[in-house]
Order: C-alpha cells, then structure tokens, then sequence
C-alpha cells in the first residue's frame, strides 16, 4: 500500500471559489492509502511546493495526488518537486480540478463533488504507480529548416551563428520565399529586396548552413534529438557546380509561355528558368512539364548554348538521408484562392488583382517594370479601389474565419505608394474594421489618411463587375452614413486571404505535429510556448504558426532558433519513461503488437524463459524504449493484455474507471 | 481396442489415409501423426495423437463425424521433436495459416496432408430430429454418397435422416473445397452451400434493440462458462487468457451475474476479430448450444462492409483489419446512423 | 426493480480524452469557461490508441451509463497513427455492442483537436443530454455494483 499525500490547490480563486477545497481535503482523507491531505493557495508556488517537499519528508509519503490544474501545466513542476524531496517523480498524478472543474461549472456542491471523484480517481492510479526511471537518447546536432523564406533564413541564421549545423529545405528553385516578391515594407517602407537579398547571401555563404533547394522533405522518422529525414532534391537538370549563372540558356529558350509563378502568372518565363534576378542559388532549373525537349525530345537549345556545359537532361531526383536533432517548420504562407468569390469579378476582369499582384506590379522587376497600369489596356488608372477582408473574417464556409492580420498595413503602404508616386490616382479601400496594433502602425494607417488622403469606407463591397467603357463598378455600402456606393473604378485591389502553404499538413503528418482546423501548426502552449510544436523536438517559425508579419516573423524565427540551440547545446536527453513492457512469461510472440508500432520500437528475440519449472526458447516480443513513445497501440492490441503501458498501465486506467463509477 | 458396436465401416479413402500415414511413419518423415481417433460411439471422434502404426490401424477414423479442427494442437506439435503429420480439412488450412502468421506454429514442424471433406456432422443435429438413443451411425464414411444417413439406436428402432440436416451450421455455409496450405492432398471434397453466410445475422440485425437483447440474453444466460469455446478455438491461443489472469482485474471463473458473460463473449469475440476464420469449433463444442459463431460472424461481416473482404488465413501475409487502417475508414458513428437509417 | 423519476437520475459518464489533443481541448474549454454537466469525468490516456475495449466495458459494468472517446483528428494523431487503429476498433465494438441490443447513443468517439474547445464543450453537452434521454444504462450493467 503507498503512502499517499493529496494536496489541493486553491488557485487563488480560480479552484476555491467554485470547489470547496476543505471539503475536498476532509473527505480524500477517508480514502484507504491517503495519510496526508492539504490545502494551499497556490500550490505551484516556492511556499506551496516546499510544503509539498516538506510533508514527503514528514509523513513518509511514497505517492503525490495534487489537485490543481490541468497536468499540461504543472504535472512537470510537481514532478520536479517530488524527485527534489527525493520521491520518484513518476509517483505523481494530477487531478485537473481547475479547467474540467472549477471553470466549466457553477453550482459550488456539484464541483466540490467532482472534485473529490476526480481526487478519488487519481488516488487509485497514484496506487498503482511504480517508480519509473527515465532513460537517455543521444541529440544529433544538426537541425533542419523547412522552408527557405524569412523566417526560415533568419532561423537558419541565428542557428548557425551558435556554432550548430543547419540544413534548408526549399521546395522552390530558390530561397527568399514571400518577402522576396514585395516591393516594399510597412510601416517604414524600406525596399524589401534590400534588406532580405543580403540575409539570402549571407545563408548560402555561412559555412554552417547547407542550402537544399528545389527539393522537399519525403519522409520523417525518429524522435527529438535524433531524427532521420529523407530529402527529395528534384533534378534540376542543371548542374549546380558547372553553372555559372550567365544567364543565357534563359534568353535563348524557345519555350516563353510558361506562366510566372513568381510574377503570380502575370507574364511568362521561359522553361528553364531562375524564379528571378537575385536567386540563390542562382542556378536555373528546368521546368520539364514545359519544356520542348522533355515534351518532344526535339530542342536542346540550353545545352547548345550553355558554355559551361552545365546542362544534364538526365538528371534524376536523388534522396538525401541525413539525421537531425531539431526540427524547424517555416513553411509559410499562399493566398486563398479567388475561385469561390465569383461576385469580385476577380477570373474575368485583368484589372481586378490581389494585393500581392499589385505587389508585383508595382515592383521594378515585375511584370510592369514597376509602372503602375492597368493589365487589360496598359493605361494608368485613375480610380482605384481596395477591398478588405477578401475570405478572411469570414463566417461562411468560402472563406477563413481568422484575420489575416496582415492586410490593413499593406494595404495602407500601397495605398500611400501610390498616392506618393501618382498623386492623381484616387484611392478608396473598403474596409470591416482598420486594425493596426504594432510599433508605428497606426500613425502609418493615419499618414495614408490624413496626409495622403485615401478615401476610407467602412463598407462591404457586394459587387464588382465590367462595364461597357472598359471600367469596374463597384457596388458596396457605407456602413458610417448608411448609404449604398456605387463607384467607377480603374483597378480593383481584393486584399485575398492568407492560408497555410498548401503542403503544410502532408508535412505535420510526417512530423506528427499537429494543426489547428486552419492547417496552421498548433504551438505547444498559446502563451508560455509559442514557438515550440507539442511534438517535441519539432519547432515553429513564422506564417506557419500563423498569420503574422515581417519584424514578428523574424521575431520568432530568432525564437525558434533560440530553442533549437537549447536543445542542440545537450549532449543527452531524458527519455519519457512511460514506455510499453511486455510481460515476458506470458508472451504469445504472436507480432500483433510489432504490426501496429509507429516507430519500430518492438522486435522479436528468442528467449530462454522458465515457467513453472519448464525452461524454453520462447520468441517474445521486445521494446527499444528509446524508440518507444508510449502511445499504447501495442497494449490494445494485444489480446492477451501482455503488453502494458508504464505510467499508464491497464489496472491503473481500470482503477480510474472503477473510482468514477463508484 | 475394446469391441463396440459400430455403423462405421473402413472405407477406402480412410484406408488410404492410414496407408500414407504408416509410410511416413515408416521412412520418418514424420515422428507422429495427429489425427482423429476414434472415440466411444461413431459420432464423437476425438483428436488423437498416434505414433505406430499399429495405433494408427487399431483407432484412426476419418468420416463425417470428424469435425475437429486439429490445427491448434499444432502449437504444442511444433515444440515436439521431429516433424508431426498433421491431417487438415479445408476449413481447418485457414486457421493452420493464421498460426502461422502469428509465429504460433512452425510450418517446417508439420506435413499437411490436406484432407477431402463433404460436410461435417453433428449428433445433436440427429437429436433435434428426435432420433434419440443414437447407438450407430452409417452413411457418414467419406466414399459413401452421403445423402441419407441409417441410425439405430439404443432402443432397438432403426431410424434415418438426410445427410444435410445432420450437418454442422458452417457446412451449410462451407469457405470452400480448396486447402489453403498443404503438402499433399487426398479424398474428394463436396461442395455442401445450401445457405448465406450472413443471414443469421441479418436476421437477427433487423430485430430491434430490445429483440435483440433479449436474444442475446436468452442465449447468453446459458453459459456455464465452461470455456470449452476458448479452448477449442484456434486463435484463442493465448498463453494465458486476459481472464485468467490479473492485469485487468478481470480474472474471474463463475458467472455471478448477467454481465460477466457478456463482457467474457464481447471481448473473445473482439480478441479473435480479424483472426477469426470462421470455422465454427466455437458452436461445435458449446455444451449449451449457444450459437457463438454469430458473434464471430457479425465482426466479419462488419469487417467486410467496412474495410472491404478479408478471409483470416487466406494467406500467411496480409495484414489483419485490425491492424490496419486507411484515412477514409468509416467513422463510429456509422453504427447510430445505420440503425437510424434501418428504422424509417 | 428500480422505479425512479427521472428528476433524480443523474448520468455517470466517462471520457477517455488522448492527452495531446482531446485533453487540450478539454483545457481549453475550460480556460474559455465553456461549461458542460459536472457528470462528465474524463480520463486521460496519451492516445485514443490506449483505449481497450474492455476499460469501456468496465466503465458499463461499473453503472457508467455512456462513454465517450475523444481523440485528435485522423491524420493528426501526435503518434501518426493511433487514431487510425482506434477508429476500427471502436467502430467495430460499438457495431458490436449494438447488435447486443445495447442502445447506440451511449457510445461515441469524436475527434477534438487542442484547438477545439468550443467542440469539446458542445460535443460533451450534447452527449450529456443524449444519455439523460437514454435513462440508466441497464443493459451492460452489472447490478452488484449498483450502490442503492
């Protein structure tokens, strides 16, 4: 029988104003094992934790039940003040008498009630707890980043700084991502290319950061600190060490009508291609789907003109193995796409763009040379108009119910942009709400109005369509003077929506990380662990954690890396000791358990047992608790219920149950 | 051999049998012969080790009676020195090869020699006719044409019925006449369908609720918990049954109360779901006449509506349903909206 | 036996919550203050994957008059594929336990991520009401640990 010390937490008021805490104490008192019950006001804190420490010592207790909140919070903290007054820190369970009691109900009776059974409950699992001893893995020191825009770079950069080796994973022809197709940034509007092109160098010259491009991440195994990926590095068809970015095979292509994705297919780019000037690196690929030699066989202009010889038709993918300790997720943002919102006339009408072709447009490298016109008649617009909240705020299923949070500031910068360069181009931006919380935001948004004179009009616009002059009409309501508007318009600016890169979720499957229902990777804690992912050793940089802008992005980029370094500065971690173990005696050997395994962790050996006097060779099954996760597959399908979970074993979950049911 | 009075006369195919099981006696192949013996009357035959011909000669049977699957006694065989010849009829392959996908017998341990079968027979079939005082049975030899079985009975009457209405529920809905695995094969195999597999369970999935259980009820509350359909079945191969022992506070023998049963017949059924061949020892040795194979039966036929047809033992290789998944699977809710969409 | 109104019937329901979705869920809910009957007790298992069919037995045979299984979202099991197992697995018990003649309401497994508080909280609402209306759970019950 364990000696069993309870401890109930008030939380302030959090637990004691709901649950009657001293009603709690005196009746767990009744529970056979229980030889010390308390209360506290704050159980977590130095004092509450130095009572907990003092009474282990005092009554001899061999087991803790502490009654406070959620185990996600303080079942470490408990833990660590059990081993410190020297209790095995497996010999804690936690009874979450905070959120899944005192928070979600009223009636002070009732509470106090579930309470004591949720108590009661943890006190016949801390019964049948056994003191676990934790094992150690070893950390590779090496980290990978997928996703090679800002917030991969900068993650990459500061990891890299620290001394550690960092390999990209860029799916694209090359780093840059996002930032590299904006023109310029809020709220100081400073060129974009120019304070990210040296950050882009920077990383493919560091001689810790190894840069895969055009290549994806295509299988993840392993666990924090000692992961195994598989890299697919796409044939290029170029050789990288031979090409030296002339140029040339680019101009002479014959084939020039492949939309550019990095212009958002507002013009075409030749088959093979650099997505654009200051790639990195700059080294083209082959884009095979459009290219004459692929397509026929008949072409070969590139390798007739690259001097370099550097042109190889016969490039296959090739798979990169490599092993990781830490795992950075900076896959990024798209737009949403516009094909649901038919009343934006955005398929139909070349004047209606998004915000980010506008980006283009207005960029020296893009489509228009930097001129801002019309893509319909190339004329100089007079009238233009924003759209706000194009599918994001959305409470129907077309669009995201999130804010991008992104779209006021940029829409003010372009709308500044323009005003500043084409002062007699009218601007008008429909909007739901302006939110600009952030350093200089909002005297940013106030300059677009007050000093540039940009039309705003808190409004939905309900239409837009083509009139028979060539122009928009815009119908929409002014919610502020409650009237209908009705507008000619040039141009059409729809700030669309940012979602998740389309491959993120493929990619938390193979990292068992999860999403949120946006596809947006969950972090471990919303406040107290925003950049890690719950799946330890996996961590979070930018968009792909949510929607967030520039300085933020970078922000938690440095964050993320801050953690990794964390992580790589240990030579060993502790494993998780709440393993699966089989029973040797009774072992069928039958491979159920081996087939429904995640990680591999369970083999087979031939063992010489005794049973009842008999000595054999039996095949039973085995774990490897460094692969094993502790996720219980195996001990469910076992049929003859060999297989067991440490910390959370089948007559522990039977002993909750009996102690609910009671 | 105590004398006995017998309907059951040494036919050729059963000659046969002992012929080539004496040959691989005699040039040790084999070390031992695990097959069907013959038992106090001709209708309950018992598996049987033999190790001589002469014990072969003197007790070996094979006829209509022989319903035993002999495939689980394989797990012991395969930790004996030396190979066993082991005789399996079709059905009884299926659960040999699940054994061996479960490691649980050694497949170089045994020579199988697949044996012809034309349906399976039980003496409590002859019983429900009310033929009673069953003394001797003929017409169950494998070369007789096993249409008409002549019984005469301890009274004195001589009695007959149809070779069909005595045979076991999983003949009528035989898996077929093929061995899955084997070494050699002797005797013809007749194709005894006459049913569908699922209809008992339609039947009974139509009821509703409270038909149903009271069904179950009715039937369960027979249960002696005797575990004689644990014993007899081949994937309840356990080392130790999860209710022998104390890892789920679960252990227990005697039924005191309705609930017991249920959870012990829930949870074998569940142990057994996508290992279960299908072959009915189950029902065949319940000495209460609970119809156990409709548990069974039931899993697979959800296994079949919901992750697509699967025959355990088919082969050695392909993964139990159990044990694999797919990411459209049905969702557990599919069990309310099937009984709501069963009740308009 | 038993003849009560149904002002006093009470229902004991338990919830087998996966720690790394479900049981966040179940915390949010809770942070958001999303209120659900107090007669849901929910037991954490680190992965629907570790719910064996017969701890939900048990739970009936105990006077538990439902039990719900939560779990994160197929594709996003924390340990990649535990859901997938224990998806087939509950949908055959459940097939199994309604074939028995025991009423299908009283169980259900939802899939909640730790984003879903509000999820939680309706779906553990909803559940609540639906085993109020269902009564006592008699069928599964094993009446000697019935405390009168």
């Amino acid at each position: 029988m364990q000696r069993i010390g309870v401890f109930v937490c008030h939380c302030g008021s959090n637990i004691a104003a709901t649950v009657d805490v001293k009603k709690v104490v005196e009746m767990v008192k009744q529970e056979p094992g229980v030889v010390h019950a308390e209360d506290y006001q704050y159980m977590c804190s130095e004092a509450g934790q130095s009572r907990v420490a003092a009474a282990i010592r005092e009554h001899g207790l061999t087991g803790l039940v502490i009654c406070s909140c959620s185990p996600r919070m303080h079942e470490t903290t408990f833990r660590k003040c059990a081993e410190k007054a020297g209790l095995n820190p497996y010999m804690v369970e936690i009874a979450n008498i905070r959120e899944q009691c005192s928070w979600i109900h009223k009636d002070v009776e009732e509470a106090t009630k579930k309470a004591v059974i949720l108590a009661r409950a943890a006190i016949a699992k801390v019964d049948r707890d056994a003191p676990l001893q934790q094992g150690e893995s070893v950390v590779t020191k090496r980290a990978l980043v997928i996703g090679g825009g800002i917030a991969g770079i900068q993650t990459a950069l500061d990891i890299a700084d620290a001394g550690y080796k960092v390999d990209i994973v860029e799916k694209s022809p090359s780093i840059g991502g996002r930032m590299s197709q904006l023109d310029k940034t809020f709220p100081t509007l400073d060129c974009s290319a120019c304070i990210l092109t040296p950050k882009m160098v920077e990383a493919s010259a560091h001689e810790n950061i190894t840069i895969y491009t055009y290549s994806e991440v295509e299988k993840v195994t392993g666990f924090v600190g000692d992961f195994t990926v598989d890299i697919r590095k796409k044939a290029r068809s170029v050789d990288m060490s031979k090409c030296t970015g002339c140029g040339v095979c680019q101009e002479k292509c014959p084939s020039k009508k492949t939309p550019n994705e990095f212009n958002r297919g507002l013009n075409t780019r030749s088959a093979i291609y650099t997505p654009f000037a200051q790639a990195i690196p700059n080294v083209p690929v082959i884009d095979r789907e459009h290219c004459i030699k692929f397509k026929t066989g008949k072409c070969g202009v590139c390798s007739k003109v690259c001097q370099a010889g550097a042109i190889d038709y016969d490039q296959k993918d090739e798979i990169i193995t490599e092993k990781y300790g830490a795992i950075v997720v900076a896959t990024g943002f798209d737009m949403i796409k516009l094909d649901k919102y038919g009343e934006y006339s955005y398929q139909e009408s070349p004047d209606v763009i998004t915000s980010l072709e506008l980006e283009r447009i207005m960029n020296a490298a893009g489509p228009t040379k930097g001129h801002l016109e019309r893509l319909s008649d190339h004329k100089p617009p007079k009238e233009m108009v924003f759209i706000q909240c194009v599918g994001s705020r959305c409470s129907d299923k077309r669009g995201k119910s999130y804010c991008s949070k992104i779209c006021c500031m940029y829409t003010a910068k372009q709308a500044i942009l323009i005003r500043d360069k084409y002062p007699d181009v009218n601007v008008t931006v429909f909007y739901i709400d302006v939110r600009t919380p952030g350093k200089n935001f909002d005297e940013f948004y106030r300059r677009a109005v007050e000093e540039y004179g940009v039309d705003y009009i808190k409004g939905q616009v309900g239409k837009v369509s083509q009139t028979g002059d060539g122009k928009l009409l815009v119908q929409g309501v002014d919610l502020l003077d409650q009237k209908r508007i009705l507008k000619k318009a040039d141009m059409v600016v729809l700030a669309a929506a940012i979602e998740p890169n389309e491959d993120a979720r493929k990619l938390a499957t193979m990292l068992t990380a999860s999403m949120d229902t946006n596809d947006f990777f969950t972090e471990a804690h919303p406040k107290l662990r925003p950049v890690e992912s719950p799946t330890a050793g996996v961590f979070l940089s930018g968009v792909a954690q949510g929607p967030k802008d520039i300085p933020e992005t970078v922000a938690q980029a440095g964050a993320a890396a801050v953690k990794v370094i964390g992580l790589l500065a240990k030579d060993k971690l502790k494993t998780n000791p709440c393993t699966a173990k089989p029973d040797e005696l009774l072992c069928n050997g039958c491979s159920v358990c081996a087939n429904v395994c995640p990680y591999g962790a369970i083999s087979y050996i031939e063992k010489e047992v005794r049973d009842h006097g008999i000595r054999e060779v039996r095949r039973i099954a085995s774990v490897n608790s460094a692969l094993c996760q502790g996720c219980g597959a195996c001990t469910v399908a076992c049929p003859s219920g060999v297989m067991d979970l440490q910390g959370f074993s089948n007559r522990q979950i039977i002993a909750e149950v009996d102690a609910i049911c009671k | 051999m105590q004398e006995r009075m017998t309907g059951m006369v040494r036919q050729e195919t059963e000659s046969k049998l002992i012929a080539r099981a004496k040959e691989l006696l005699a040039d040790q192949t084999v070390a031992r012969v695990l097959g069907w013996k013959s038992g106090d009357m001709d209708y309950n035959p018992e598996p049987g080790y033999f190790n001589s011909a002469q014990e072969l000669e003197s007790q070996f049977v094979y006829n209509g009676f022989c319903g035993a699957n002999l495939s689980k006694y394989m797990i012991e065989a395969s930790k004996m020195e030396g190979r066993t010849l082991v005789f399996l009829k079709p059905c009884d392959t299926y659960s040999f090869n699940q054994l061996i996908k479960e490691h649980r017998v050694d497949r170089e341990k045994a020579y199988i020699i697949g044996v012809g079968c034309k349906g399976k027979l039980s003496a409590e079939k002859i019983r429900q006719q009310g033929i009673t005082g069953i003394e001797t049975v003929s017409g169950a030899g494998m070369d007789d044409g096993c249409d008409e079985l002549k019984i005469t009975t301890i009274y004195g009457e001589e009695a007959s019925c149809s070779y069909a209405s005595a045979m076991l529920e999983r003949c009528h809905v035989c898996k077929g006449k093929e061995h899955v695995i084997f070494d050699e094969e002797i005797g013809e195999s007749r194709d005894t369908v006459d049913a569908e597999r699922f209809a008992e369970v339609e039947r009974i999935e139509a009821m509703t609720p409270e038909e149903r259980f009271a069904f179950f009820q009715k039937e369960l509350s027979k249960c002696i918990r005797c575990n004689a359909c644990r014993n007899v079945c081949p994937a309840c191969n356990c080392r130790k049954c999860v209710f022998d022992q104390d890892k789920f506070d679960t252990s227990q023998k005697a039924n005191a109360n309705s609930f017991e049963e249920k959870m012990f017949h829930i949870i074998r059924a569940f142990h057994v779901a996508g290992r279960c061949t299908d072959c009915g020892e189950c029902s065949r040795v319940c000495p209460q006449g609970i119809p156990l194979h409709l548990f069974n039966r039931k899993f697979i036929k959800d296994i079949n509506e919901f992750y697509g047809e699967f025959q355990a033992g088919a082969d050695c290789e392909t993964r139990g349903p159990l044990t694999d998944y797919t990411f459209g699977d049905v969702e557990p809710g599919i069990v309310a909206e099937r009984s709501q969409s069963c009740s308009k | 036996m038993q003849i009560e109104s149904k002002e006093e019937f009470r229902p004991k329901i338990v919830a087998f919550c996966c720690n790394w979705c479900s049981y966040a869920g179940a915390d949010l809910a809770g942070s958001s203050r999303l209120a659900y009957p107090a007669d849901i007790k929910i037991i954490r298992v680190p992965c629907s994957c570790r719910v064996n069919p017969l701890f939900i037995l048990r739970a009936f045979e105990k006077g538990a008059d439902g039990v719900i299984m939560c779990g994160c979202h197929p594709g996003d099991c924390h340990y990649t594929t535990g859901n997938f197992y224990a998806r087939r697995r509950m949908t055959l018990l459940f097939s199994m336990l309604d074939y028995l003649g025991v009423e299908n309401g009283r169980t259900r497994v939802e899939w909640v991520s730790a984003a879903e508080g509000a999820k939680f909280s309706a779906t553990m609402n909803e559940f609540a009401e639906k085993i109020q209306s269902l009564g006592r759970n008699v069928r599964l019950e094993d009446i000697r640990c019935r405390k009168e």
